[in-house]
């Protein structure tokens, strides 16, 4: 059993790890989905949904928020095999998973967005009769979506570096491939886990860099 | 002044309004006749902004038992305001009644409160597309009339965040004439402005009071321009009317000891 580097090793497991890498891309995609909207929908229905509806959504994600996402993955995942269809993919329930766990902390990010705006316009657009339509379209969320952006994108970024929870389910992302690839040939972890923790920064660096500098240039704009 | 002829474009009647256990108004009434042009004075928590904001469905009155008895609701156009009519009983007005209604009055607020995502021209025409139903060229040439009334033509393209409080609050008069309403209401609207820009703003307001008969409500610590414009000025104090009378006569012979003393501490200012 072969103990040190071996740059033979890394190339031989390079493969495997970027299927992983693009399972890892195509789960941010599908889950970032959901945290972006989902968040978008719970931030406005708290804020202005059916009264009866605040306080259980508030609760619910309020729960999801202080409860770790490896254990919902693991409840999620074993009540949807042994209840509702076994046939459901690792893949789809990871991603709904993780992509809901993220929509509670980006919902906040928007809540504050929206809190941001000051109650003089709301009392100025009903001075002016506006349609619900027209104070949540043309008024609040156009200055939210600045506000919040940066926050947004930074959760979205922090999900990214958290796909690898699936591998406890079976999502075969970047450390589920090292391991499968370690578990067939008997070497490769420490290639595999550092080609991975790589490939995470080359990915969520740029991003990183692009957001703050988003996050400036909408300091500077007119509102 | 008031007259029993007329029928009054606003109505109080015998209104109630606290916040928790803070009487703010007490059983007040009053009335105001079309193209009236009354201002409001006193001392601050005397409720007068408290009665510009039941009038802009801001706030809602406290509700009584018994309105037909009892009142404790506001009219407007001679129909409930505050409250609606069901199987002919007045019960406290529904979201719908008061989007039918709320339109015949406008307000320009002391924070002047524009949108700041919209450019000068699209503040003016927002309400005119979506809530007057005009047309997207009526309204810009409409907008356009009103920002050259307010002396800001050349500012149509502009954002709030660039122009002085005084432009945003001339801005802010064209954005609520603009939906033609019979009311407007104008809450110290100069009140947030430095020193230099508030004589623009009261030029834009006399010139609005001389040409056009719309009625206004104004809360407001600049005397001169209340004695100028206003048929009528009301002193508060308490939720209650302490005195009120044509300008002349409350600015220079005030009855109340009240009044007397609150005009005294204002023009010493």
């Amino acid at each position: 059993m072969q103990t040190g580097w071996s740059n033979e090793t890394l190339r031989e497991i390079f493969p495997a790890i970027w299927d992983g890498f693009l399972v890892v891309l195509q789960v941010t995609l599908v889950a970032g989905i959901i945290a972006v909207v989902l968040g978008l929908l719970v931030a406005v229905g708290e804020r202005n949904g059916p009264v009866w509806l605040r306080r259980p959504l508030g609760a619910v994600f309020q729960f999801i928020r202080n409860t770790p996402l490896l254990v919902q993955v693991l409840i999620v995942w074993t009540a949807t095999s042994l209840y509702i269809n076994p046939d459901w993919s690792a893949f789809a329930v990871g991603s709904t998973v993780l992509g809901l766990h993220y929509a509670s902390y980006t919902s906040e990010s928007y809540r504050a967005g929206i809190d941001a705006i000051p109650k003089g316009q709301w009392e100025a657009a009903t001075a002016l009769n506006l349609p619900g339509h027209r104070v949540w379209g043309a008024i609040v969320l156009p200055q939210m979506f600045r506000r919040s952006a940066a926050a947004v994108g930074n959760w979205i970024i922090a999900m990214f570096k958290e796909v690898p929870t699936l591998f406890i389910i079976g999502v075969m992302e970047m450390i589920a491939e090292a391991r499968a690839f370690q578990g067939q040939h008997y070497t490769g972890a420490v290639e595999g886990y550092t080609l991975a923790g790589l490939l995470f920064l080359a990915a969520s660096y740029p991003v990183a860099v692009a957001m703050r500098r988003l996050e400036n240039r909408l300091a500077k704009s007119n509102y | 002044m008031q007259s029993q002829t007329t029928e009054p474009i606003i109505e109080f009647d015998r209104v109630d309004k606290s916040f928790g256990d803070l009487l703010v108004l007490d059983e007040l009434s009053f009335r105001v006749d079309p193209g009236e042009r009354v201002t409001l004075i006193g001392p601050s928590g005397s409720g007068k902004t408290t009665i510009l904001r039941l009038l802009m469905t801001l706030e809602k009155v406290t509700p009584k038992a018994d309105p037909e008895r009892e009142g404790g609701v506001v009219w407007l156009e001679g129909k409930p305001y505050s409250h609606m009519e069901k199987k002919g009983a007045l019960v406290p007005a529904n979201e719908k009644w008061l989007r039918q209604r709320r339109s015949r009055v406008g307000m320009v607020f002391q924070q002047f409160n524009l949108f700041p995502n919209m450019n000068v021209l699209r503040n003016v025409t927002e309400a005119q597309v979506h809530v007057a139903g005009r047309g997207k060229e009526e309204a810009e040439a409409k907008a356009r009339d009103l920002l050259e009334l307010v002396g800001l033509a050349e500012k149509t393209g502009e954002y709030p965040s660039h122009l002085s409080g005084g432009q945003q609050q001339r801005v802010a008069i064209a954005r609520a004439l603009a939906m033609d309403p019979d009311v407007l209401l104008l809450d110290e609207v100069t009140s947030a402005l430095d020193p230099e820009l508030v004589a623009d703003v009261l030029a834009v307001l006399r010139d609005v009071a001389d040409t056009t008969s719309i009625t206004m409500l104004c809360v407001t610590h600049e005397m001169g321009f209340a004695r100028d414009v206003s048929d009528r000025v009301m002193m508060f104090d308490g939720g209650r009317i302490v005195e009120q009378g044509a300008p002349d006569a409350m600015f220079s012979e005030p009855q109340e000891a009240r009044t007397q003393d609150f005009l005294r501490a204002v023009l010493a200012e």
